[in-house]
């Protein structure tokens, strides 16, 4: 059994990464380029949280937006309303996001595979279309954050330092939250849910109380994410937290990646972000389509050769490289049936 | 409110509601015939107003002169299609085939945008330009064609699928994929037919809309929703059932949007949706 | 040996929109015994595991596990009672291995990762597929996947197994090896209902036969008695 190296080894990898993502912003000073930095990092922690509903637990959302907006504007509102620092706001917009995740997974696991991605889709338009039209948030004007503060407690800062180690902090989190989730038993029965959910059932498992578990954590997450985006951006409305395109591009950064493995969506959201901010710099203006053109490009090669992403990719490339161990003599089940 | 203003109303939805059951009918039948979603069935609605729009431009052709030819050119994007990207997918898991047909709408949403920039625009004018007042109604001549244009589509479209051979080989296929293979039809071929038809009917619907509807490259996202719920109400295979239901949509939508407000129309819509994916999920004449 | 039954079914029925697949089935399962369930293809003998696993509600009749009535439980609760189950055409969790595979079934019980590997390595050794427990399920063969899913229906600690068609696909010396496994898992105290077509796996070991047919039970007796049943000869050979 490898377990032991294995499992050291890649945590010397993680520890390595890590120390390599706390000193990078201070070789890399440039604005322009530690905000490049930043993006990447919260694409990352988008992904990572939705990868524990939608990767581990199988239950694809094309909807996530809407915890992103609930995280954005709970705390935004707390802040604004009641001067509450953002730091409890986000916990609060997490806990709000978990709550919604629970009440609209309850009825929605019922369906499965497309007719459950559906309903996350209507989920997210129709809250977009209800923030869009309320007076008390705002409506399609939006929020402004207050100016008149900055430092720690307020979570406003001037440069971009301070902002690029709490994503990053955020994101250890986010991942470490994964990692728990994965060696856990609540990790072996989603897998086991993704697979075969009947068998998991007549194993005992309730399949309603783990998707639900899988949705209200990445809910949780996915918000406080959307706290952090609302503090950088200083300003939030519904199109920019709680539109589709932000859905697809947490489903995207995560699919990219690969689906189901713990840091896939980082290296998802590298592709991703590295491509849409280059496209958007060589191409001109957000108009000319091209980082759609090639993410989209590259998600359909991954759906079509890979359904493990980039990293699964890289892991089959891997054993064909020379001195890898020589892949087992089989009949599998697969080849064997009729 | 009055009559008047009832009768309106449920005109307008009546009309709006076949243009929704036309982009419907051919989701339903991909799904029907493969059991994949396409979530990019909104783009080829939005590449049949583009060929209006250039046949127009281009070679000053009327959008309703240019509708078979919108027709055979999206019946060639749908082969094209299943043949390189959804013939891959057939039997990958579920993941996979949401993401290629998902990948795809972005795909051509993508090239829509680097291609002919982000920019509404308008047919001016066409042969079916102008108004219409019938008593106390009121309508646009270019939806009341389009409307017809809708049904007679979805009638022929009925007419191929329950007269023809190919068409009952094709509903076949959708009952019973293996029994249809032992009756000797080719399976693959039923699906590129399929993806033909599906995208050639979401073309027409495009073409016919052209005349009144601004075109741009995301135009698909207004109607792909929409057709979801109306495969959804309809009944997921089932052209009848997406003719039935399309209609109902669009009452619905319009009613509600008149009684709640025009910015919530969407919401209801949607609304509606998840109610009959929680009430009833096979619709009203899917398969169970 | 405790006498009051394990499992006491009495006039199950089920139907499909009117299609008849069980009608009037009673019978016992007592602590420990191996049932044979047997019949033509169509009997109604998958649909009846499904009712007792869960899977389907009766449309009459009652199942009482225990002396409890669990007619129309769920899944999940059938299997916390201590009704373990495998599929006809199996159902390993394909990206899991073998190991992970049986520590998903003895998770019921003890929800910590540690134990519950140790507890589907135990059971892994009792199937005979110890040597394949890093082995990805997806790279099994048909006949290795049928024993993982037995070693992870027996890591729920249940005291009733149903076991569907686990010989069907099976070289001789395969069966036999079924056989003598159907058997070591009697020896534990655990019952089991076997569904099978390949006679000669099943009724060395079983202690008692139930014969189905057109949904009905047509028979309740020991191998020996079966086999020169009427109505079961006839069942076979009308097929």
């Amino acid at each position: 059994m490898t377990t032991g190296t294995n499992s050291s080894r890649k945590a010397m990898g993680s520890a390595a990464l890590l120390a390599l993502a706390a000193v990078l912003p201070l070789a890399i000073t440039e604005p322009s380029q530690q905000n490049f930095l930043i993006l990447i990092l919260m694409g990352a922690q988008m992904g990572v949280a939705w990868n524990i509903v939608g990767g581990y637990a199988g239950q694809v959302s094309l909807g996530h937006a809407v915890f992103y907006g609930i995280g954005a504007y709970t705390s935004t509102m707390l802040l604004t309303t009641l001067g509450l620092t953002p730091w409890i706001g986000a916990l609060a917009g997490g806990l709000l996001a978990a709550v919604f995740a629970l009440a609209m997974g309850w009825p929605c696991f019922r369906l499965k595979g497309h007719y459950f991605a559906m309903a996350t889709i209507a989920v997210a338009e129709i809250m977009q279309i209800l923030v869009t039209n309320s007076d008390a948030l705002e409506g399609a004007v939006g929020l402004y954050l207050p100016m008149d503060r900055n430092g720690w407690g307020a979570l406003i800062f001037l440069s971009k330092l301070p902002y690029y180690y709490v994503i990053l902090g955020l994101l250890v989190l986010t991942v470490l939250v994964s990692w728990a989730i994965e060696r856990s038993h609540i990790g072996y029965y989603f897998r086991a849910i993704k697979d075969e959910p009947e068998a998991a059932r007549a194993l005992g498992v309730s399949l309603t109380r783990y998707k639900l578990i899988a949705l209200s954590v990445s809910a949780f997450l996915t918000a406080m994410g959307g706290s952090f985006y609302a503090q950088k951006e200083m300003f939030i409305d519904p199109g920019s937290v709680f539109a589709t395109t932000i859905s697809i591009k947490i489903a995207l950064i995560a699919i990219l990646g690969g689906v189901g493995r713990l840091m896939g969506p980082v290296l998802g959201a590298v592709i991703l972000i590295t491509i849409e901010e280059y496209s958007r710099t060589l191409f001109g203006s957000t108009g000319s389509g091209t980082d759609m053109i090639i993410y989209a490009a590259m998600i359909i090669l991954v759906a079509v050769f890979s359904p493990s992403g980039v990293l699964g990719l890289l892991g089959d490339l891997r054993r064909h490289l020379p001195g890898a161990k020589p892949a087992e003599v089989k009949t599998s089940a697969k080849e064997a049936r009729p | 409110m009055t009559a008047d203003i009832l009768i309106q109303v449920l005109v307008s939805g009546l009309l709006i509601g076949l243009i929704y059951a036309l982009v419907a009918v051919g989701l339903t039948l991909i799904f029907g015939v493969m059991d994949i979603v396409n979530f990019a069935h909104g783009e080829f609605l939005m590449l049949g107003m583009y060929a209006s729009f250039w046949a127009f431009a281009l070679f000053a052709i009327d959008p309703i002169v240019a509708l078979p030819l919108t027709a055979l050119l999206l019946f060639a994007v749908g082969v094209i299609v299943y043949q390189t990207v959804i013939r891959r997918i057939l039997k990958a898991p579920m993941l996979s085939q949401i993401f290629a047909t998902f990948g795809l709408m972005i795909l051509l949403r993508g090239l829509a945008q680097f291609f002919w920039k982000p920019d509404h625009r308008l047919i001016p004018h066409s042969l079916v330009s102008g108004n219409i007042a019938l008593g106390p109604v009121q309508f646009g001549l270019p939806q009341f064609v389009a409307a017809l244009g809708a049904v007679g589509v979805t009638g022929a479209l009925w007419m191929f699928l329950h007269r023809t051979r190919l068409g009952t080989a094709l509903e076949a296929t959708a009952i019973d994929r293996e029994a249809a293979t032992l009756m000797g039809i080719d399976g693959q071929k039923m699906f590129a037919l399929a993806w033909g038809i599906g995208a050639a009917c979401a073309g027409l619907a495009g073409g016919l809309i052209a005349t009144f509807f601004p075109i741009f490259p995301e135009v698909g996202s207004n109607f792909i929703l929409i057709a979801f719920v109306v495969v959804v109400l309809g009944g997921f295979g089932s052209v009848t059932g997406a003719f039935l239901a399309g209609i109902i949509v669009g009452l619905i939508e319009v009613l509600g949007g008149f009684l709640v407000g025009p910015e919530y129309k969407t919401a209801i819509v949607l609304s509606l949706l998840l109610i009959v994916l929680l009430v009833r999920p096979r619709g009203l004449l899917g398969k169970a | 040996m405790n006498t009051a039954p394990l499992l006491a079914v009495d006039g199950l029925g089920k139907a499909f929109d009117g299609l008849i697949a069980n009608r009037d089935i009673s019978f016992v399962v007592h602590h420990g015994e191996i049932i044979g369930l047997i019949g033509p293809n169509g009997a109604g003998k998958t649909t009846l595991f499904n009712c007792l696993a869960g899977f389907h509600t009766p449309t009459t009749g009652r199942i009482a596990f225990e002396g409890h009535d669990i007619t129309g439980s769920t899944p999940e609760a059938a299997a916390a009672l201590g009704i373990a189950r495998t599929f006809q055409i199996v159902r390993v969790f394909q990206s899991m291995t073998a190991l992970e595979n049986v520590m998903v079934g003895a998770m019921l019980r003890n929800k910590r990762v540690a134990e519950a590997r140790d507890r589907a390595e135990d059971e892994l050794a009792f199937v005979g597929l110890s040597h394949r427990a890093d082995t990805p399920a997806s790279d099994l063969t048909v006949s290795e996947q049928k024993r993982l899913e037995v070693a992870r229906a027996l890591a729920t600690e249940p005291k009733l197994i149903l076991l569907d068609e686990v010989m069907a696909g099976l070289n001789p010396t395969e069966v036999r090896e079924a056989s003598a496994l159907v058997h070591r898992i009697h020896q534990r105290g655990i019952a089991s209902i076997i569904v099978e077509h390949v006679m000669e796996g099943i009724m060395p070991i079983a202690h008692r036969m139930l014969v189905l047919d057109y949904g009905a039970k047509i028979a309740d007796g020991t191998p020996a008695e079966i086999a020169e049943n009427p109505a079961v000869i006839a069942a076979y050979l009308g097929e």
